[in-house]
């Protein structure tokens, strides 16, 4: 059954690692369902295989079984209409930002002039606060910048689909506060689907429309929170009673997944529900 | 001080410092100059052997300088290879570690019974046999060292290896080839002059050598040293010079 309102499908994905000591089992079932334009955060336990979801979305990997699809498309190889931003900005030390931001389009045939290109790369760059930055190397920024640099190359070439591994990980906690509204900001301006994994449950909440915990290792999905948080949000938001109901909620899922706590301590809460069972 | 001031005064300061330590040590000591010669000494020989230095300097220079760029040429090849593939990687590395544990001294009268005659050629390849190993090692080190996000920001759109290692690979191991780079030029030159010296054939500045030697000339000795070490210098920052433009940006802004 294929929905086309759904961007990112997973059916039954399961994947294991080759290490000497065996196979490793990562995902184990994995099926989750993304809407188009809409904010989907993963979150769970280290080492449950988040990254791995991110390879397998992104076509750098294949499952070994169940299948990924994109925008109705099975995933095979990488494409294109996909951009990607790590926790390390991996920005190219040799070029200025600006080139930077342009490397995407180098590789992928796109409509844009080059004049657009630039003009959209300068755009981009005031959307993130770092208008005048163009022709800075990276290593004059702060790492902060640098993370923001790297947000702008991941939609230069305007993806269907964005693909974030915990971009925001290594900055400080005000820095990235920053970025999640910065984050705000780029959707409002155009609109994309987003597959964000994060370690952070109060930057799922404050950006995802649904938060996704995946189990332990072999991983699959365990919970998914719809975060019906009123936009357009304010960090404030992140305050209020339903969104603190959300978190503990959340951070009850991640005990459990951790295999630290069981369904019957939940809090009490009314936004919880149980996991989507697909078929 | 001024920046530019101070990276030339510097030097100059220290040299002639050390050169007028030094003929004050040998004038001190009472040292006749079949001992020790003195700075004072040399100067006579570069005036009476100008032009034979002018074209010993020259042999060994292009020399040197054909050894160096097989070197770049072959190590870097060897390095991408090793780079690239584990298997090739795991292969060639004790073979190399061995190679160059050789010492060189000891391959020269080799090579120049192999290639009876062939001097330039026989030059050429020490030259290029001491130091290319710096240079593949550096190479697959960068290249095999090149973290996976990098390669991914560029294969998730869809990129070939080939453009991967022209955007990327190679640009990010530039660098380290420079760092090597400038270990090989120094290497380059003892390969060259220990052909010079232990296979003589009447070619550059180690010939000159070696007749100071016979001649008993001690200053000429000395004055061949000289020239060595500032055939040495001219080199190092030629690919000083070169690392600034091709990898400029991996140097910091001090302070």
């Amino acid at each position: 059954m294929t929905s086309s309102a759904h961007m990112i499908e997973l059916r039954e994905v399961s994947h294991a690692y080759r290490t000497k000591a065996g196979p490793l089992p990562v995902l184990d079932g994995l099926s989750m369902q993304v809407p188009e334009n809409s904010f989907c955060a993963v979150v769970g336990p280290s080492g449950c295989g988040k990254s791995t979801l991110t390879r397998l979305v992104s076509g750098l990997m294949r499952p070994d079984h169940g299948q990924v699809w994109l925008h109705s498309k099975l995933v095979t190889s990488p494409r294109p209409t996909v951009g990607m931003a790590f926790q390390n900005p991996v920005l190219l030390e040799w070029r200025t930002i600006l080139q930077n931001i342009l490397l995407p389009l180098e590789i992928v045939k796109s409509p844009m002039s080059k004049a657009e290109a630039i003009e959209r790369a300068h755009h981009l760059l005031d959307l993130v606060g770092l208008t005048g930055f163009a022709e800075k190397r990276p290593s004059e920024l702060s790492g902060g910048m640098r993370q923001r640099a790297s947000l702008c190359r991941s939609i230069i070439h305007k993806p269907d689909v964005l693909i974030l591994d915990e971009p925001f990980g290594a900055l400080d906690a005000f820095t990235r506060e920053d970025l999640w509204c910065t984050m705000h900001d780029l959707r409002r301006e155009e609109p994309f689907t987003c597959l964000l994994i994060t370690h952070d449950l109060r930057e799922s909440v404050f950006l995802a429309d649904q938060v996704v915990v995946m189990s332990g290792r072999p991983a699959r999905a365990q919970y998914v929170l719809d975060v019906d948080l009123p936009g357009p949000r304010t960090l404030d938001d992140l305050y209020s009673p339903a969104a603190v109901a959300m978190l503990a909620t959340l951070r009850h899922q991640i005990q459990v997944a951790q295999g630290r706590a069981t369904d019957a301590d939940a809090p009490l809460d009314g936004h919880a529900k149980p996991a989507e069972v697909t078929a | 001080m001024n920046d530019t001031l101070r990276k030339i005064l510097a030097p100059t300061l220290f040299i002639v410092g050390i050169l007028a330590l030094w003929e004050w040590a040998v004038w001190y000591n009472q040292l006749p100059d079949y001992r020790m010669a003195s700075p004072s000494d040399l100067i006579p020989r570069y005036i009476r052997f100008w032009d034979l230095f002018l074209i010993k300097s020259w042999e060994t220079l292009w020399r040197t300088v054909a050894g160096l760029g097989l070197a770049v040429v072959f190590g870097t090849l060897v390095g991408m290879i090793m780079g690239f593939s584990r298997f090739a990687r795991e292969g060639l590395y004790p073979i190399l570690v061995g190679f160059n544990a050789i010492p060189k001294a000891t391959v020269v009268p080799i090579v120049a019974l192999m290639f009876v005659g062939q001097h330039d050629f026989n030059t050429v390849l020490i030259a290029f046999i001491i130091s290319f190993f710096p240079i593949a090692v550096s190479v697959s080190i960068g290249l095999s060292t090149l973290e996976p996000e990098y390669r991914d920001i560029l294969r998730s759109l869809g990129a070939s290896n080939v453009t991967i290692f022209w955007k990327i690979a190679l640009p990010k191991t530039l660098p380290e080839f420079f760092g090597a780079l400038k270990v090989a030029v120094t290497l380059a030159f003892i390969g060259t002059n220990l052909m010079e010296i232990v296979s003589p054939h009447g070619r550059g500045l180690g010939d000159l050598f070696d007749s100071g030697r016979i001649n008993a000339d001690y200053p000429l000795m000395f004055a061949v040293l000289f020239a060595l070490a500032a055939l040495g210098i001219v080199l190092f920052y030629v690919v000083v010079f070169l690392e600034r433009i091709f990898a400029g940006w991996a140097e910091r802004s001090p302070g």
